[in-house]
């Protein structure tokens, strides 16, 4: 395989410098192996949306197995009836950190870092529109997560350590009042998350303005990736959904610093208002997780089905539908504090119109496997996985939209069950089918493909252990966010199931780690394009140079490699 | 394994000649407008919330009692926006000295504004003993003409530094697009203005 010389559709022959960026000195022309310090270095004042990019993904790895051991606690704890692993307090904070963690310090940073790599490289640019805001986005968004796990020793001063939050991941008022939320722990994660929203806000107008203003030369916006123009979508509703949670934030430390009276009843304040400003952030925020993880599935499913996606236009309407449609959605979170009938009927049937539009993208994947030579490579299979699980989460999800059946199921296990079916089934695993797919691309070197299939049976055993099972429960009255239960309600044998998927959850991620690590150094050398896939970002070398393309590249058709690869037969003709 | 593919210029239909022009929108511009975008929905709720809290302090200062509509402020702001305009016009004249005129103006009209301001808040808060604290109405007047008198701080000191660069001789034709970035902003500004003179002002009074 040959890296250098690659030619670019549109003109001849591109010289794409072959060996890494090197960013040392030489000696003779030797490279000098640079300290510890000089590559640290480089990294902390890096403006390269490459490893920007990078750093959001690692960054948001690292919190997903801190957080995945929060979430093993509250299993252990659940596992059995009566059970006293920890103690009621620490269940509260532990449950309040696993939701904040996975949301907001793993879900938009990981999401965010595959944009950042990905974006500037599939449109044909050599880095992002802002690359120091880029910088800044991402050490808000890091300081952020700091912010957030310094309550453990900061919560109530450093003379009494040990108080993470423990309100829950919506922190409903009145609860976060200063007379039932002492110390500082709240107003660590009223920080954190305002800072970190700063980053993401940031991060978004850099996605938008890169895209937009940024694409080589013949990507007009109809022959966009589809990654591309679903980060779009994406960008566009964190920009609506951030505002009003930092808003929100906003209020409840002047509530809680300034003495205000915002959520406070006493003084005609209204707690229920907090509900409405936090959920119509926390509603787009679900689409803001998905729509990437619809990216990934976009970019993979065709190329290891060996065909261009299907109706790609319709592919995009429906995610700028979605992105629409999820504005208007919110209340549904809401069904049990006592709207009008009005609203009540007009939140049910918004939320099922999102059916409507995902159901499209659905059936467009499935078609576009439809008849491909299929290659089962772990990222498809992740991929394939997806759908279906998706599908099986959109499906409880219609369930919950219908308000009656809100009513009996509100704030159950069924709900948790429900949205830990999109956040895993769907979105984290598409996250490992991305990193499977774009791993060799990040670091020069293809992950274990065997241990990735253990990884992916495991993981899938796992994963419907805990998750199927969970809505037993919730269906038998289990309400969320209890600490212990009487061994009498019928819960006792479907606990232990949940609890035995997420051991099983662990083992997977454990081996993923390990696959990470081991095939960083002895992974078989990937190439610039080991998948022979059609979008840019494999006509560089793997990991591209600092600079992306030597010249910049000229596209004809939504696949410049395929036209690439196959002049006789060019997809520009059929589009 | 393809990336040794033949080198060959292949004829697709539809790709652009390697000369024609290739205009993308300016990114400065996309990017203020995104701010701008992230920025209402911010004030949104802050509308929102005010306008539902009206009339429901129990206690404290009403709005009646203590608001006095701040006509002449409000028209030195609003006219700040034109005087940028010209601003603008002039730097695309190269009449750097018009420029500084219009821009000045827009700065102390800007200062008028926030001085005004600081009166209003300061009459608020020692004769007539509304904080942040006092009452709900408190709470929320302060929140939203404090977070859009932030954004007129904010909006100063970037003209400011402008104008020094101008008159340093820094400010070069090739900064005209970061200076329309800028004039975006403060049309921003000055149009919630009109928002927050509304609810607050002629709704809320």
């Amino acid at each position: 395989m040959s890296d250098s010389a690659l030619p670019m559709p549109g003109g001849g022959v591109r010289d794409v410098t072959p060996e890494r960026p090197s960013t040392g000195h030489t000696v003779a022309g030797y490279p000098v192996r640079e300290t510890f310090l000089e590559k640290a270095h480089s990294w902390v004042v890096t403006v390269d949306h490459k490893k920007l990019g990078i750093m959001y993904i690692v960054y948001s790895l690292l919190f997903l197995v801190v957080a995945g051991i929060e979430a093993m606690v509250i299993r252990i704890q659940l596992a059995v009836p009566h059970n006293t692993f920890v103690s009621p307090q620490v269940y509260n904070r532990v449950f309040t950190m696993h939701g904040t963690t996975m949301v907001f310090f793993v879900g938009m940073p990981i999401l965010i870092g595959f944009a950042n790599y990905l974006i500037p490289l599939m449109i044909g640019a050599r880095d992002m529109a802002f690359p120091r805001l880029n910088a800044f986005s991402f050490w808000m968004t890091a300081l952020g997560g700091i912010l957030l796990y310094y309550s453990f020793i900061g919560g109530v001063g450093l003379s009494n350590a040990g108080s993470a939050p423990d309100v829950g991941w919506f922190a409903y008022a009145p609860l976060t009042s200063k007379a039932f939320s002492r110390g500082h722990s709240t107003d660590y994660w009223a920080l954190s998350l305002t800072i970190s929203g700063v980053g993401s806000i940031g991060a978004a107008i850099n996605m938008i303005a890169t895209t937009i203003c940024m694409r080589c030369k013949g990507m007009t916006m109809f022959r966009l990736p589809l990654l591309a123009w679903l980060y779009v979508v994406q960008a566009a509703l964190i920009l609506v959904a951030i505002g009003p949670l930092t808003a929100a934030q906003i209020m409840l430390m002047v509530d809680r610093y300034l003495g205000g009276h915002f959520f406070d009843t006493q003084a005609g304040g209204s707690a229920y208002i907090w509900m409405h400003f936090f959920w119509i952030f926390g509603h787009p925020e679900v689409y803001v997780l998905v729509l990437p993880a619809f990216a990934f599935a976009n970019e993979i499913i065709p190329t290891f089905s060996r065909k261009a996606i299907f109706g790609y236009p319709a592919m995009v309407a429906a995610s700028v539908a979605i992105g629409f449609v999820s504005l208007g959605v919110w209340a549904h979170h809401m069904f049990t504090v006592g709207m009008t009938s009005v609203s009540n009927a007009f939140f049910a049937l918004s939320t099922m119109l999102v059916a409507v539009p995902t159901g499209i993208k659905i059936f467009n994947w499935i078609a576009t496997m439809w008849g491909g030579k299929i290659r089962f490579a772990t990222a498809m299979i992740f991929c394939v996985a997806f759908v279906f699980q998706f599908l099986i989460s959109g499906l409880t999800g219609i369930i919950l939209s219908v308000a009656p059946v809100d009513w009996q199921l509100h704030n159950s296990y069924f709900v948790v069950a429900h949205f830990h079916y999109v956040l895993v089934g769907g979105i984290l695993f598409t996250i490992f089918g991305a990193i499977y797919y774009w791993y060799p691309k990040m670091t020069g070197r293809m992950l274990d493909e065997k241990l990735g299939k253990i990884h992916f049976w495991i993981f899938l055993i796992g994963f419907h252990l805990t998750f199927d099972f969970m809505h037993i429960p919730g269906f038998l009255g289990m309400p969320r966010h209890i600490y212990t239960y009487e061994p009498d309600r019928g819960w006792n044998t479907l606990n232990m199931i949940v609890s035995c998927g997420a051991v099983f959850q662990s083992v997977a991620i454990a081996i993923f780690v390990y696959n990470l690590v081991y095939s960083y150094f002895k992974g078989a050398e990937a190439g610039a394009d080991p998948w022979d896939a059609w979008t840019l970002e494999w006509a560089t070398t793997s990991p591209p140079p600092a600079y992306n393309f030597a010249t910049e590249p000229i596209v004809g058709s939504r696949r410049p490699l395929w036209d690439l690869k196959h002049p006789d037969d060019l997809d520009s003709q059929w589009e | 394994m393809s990336a040794a593919t033949p080198a060959i210029p292949h004829g697709a239909t539809n790709l652009p000649a390697k000369d024609s022009p290739w205009i993308l929108p300016s990114k400065g511009k996309v990017g203020m407008y995104c701010l701008i975008f992230a920025e209402t929905t911010i004030f949104a709720i802050f509308v929102v919330a005010y306008i539902y809290y009206i009339g429901r302090s129990p206690f404290g200062p009403q709005p009646k009692q203590v608001l006095e509509v701040p006509i002449l402020a409000s028209i030195c702001l609003l006219s700040s926006s034109l005087t940028i305009w010209l601003a603008e016009r002039a730097l695309h004249k190269r009449a750097m000295g018009q420029f500084s005129l219009w821009w000045g103006g827009t700065i102390a009209l800007g200062l008028v504004f926030m001085i005004y301001t600081v009166l209003e808040w300061k009459k608020l808060i020692y004769e007539d003993g509304l904080t942040v604290s006092t009452n709900l109405f408190g709470t929320t007047y302060y929140c939203l003409v404090g977070l859009h008198a932030f954004h007129v701080i904010v909006g100063l000191i970037m003209l400011s530094l402008t104008l020094l660069f101008g008159f340093m001789g820094k400010l070069e034709a090739r900064h005209t697009e970061r200076v329309e970035v800028l004039s975006l902003y403060w049309h921003f500004v000055d149009a919630v203005w009109v928002v927050v003179f509304t609810v607050v002002y002629i709704v809320g009074r």
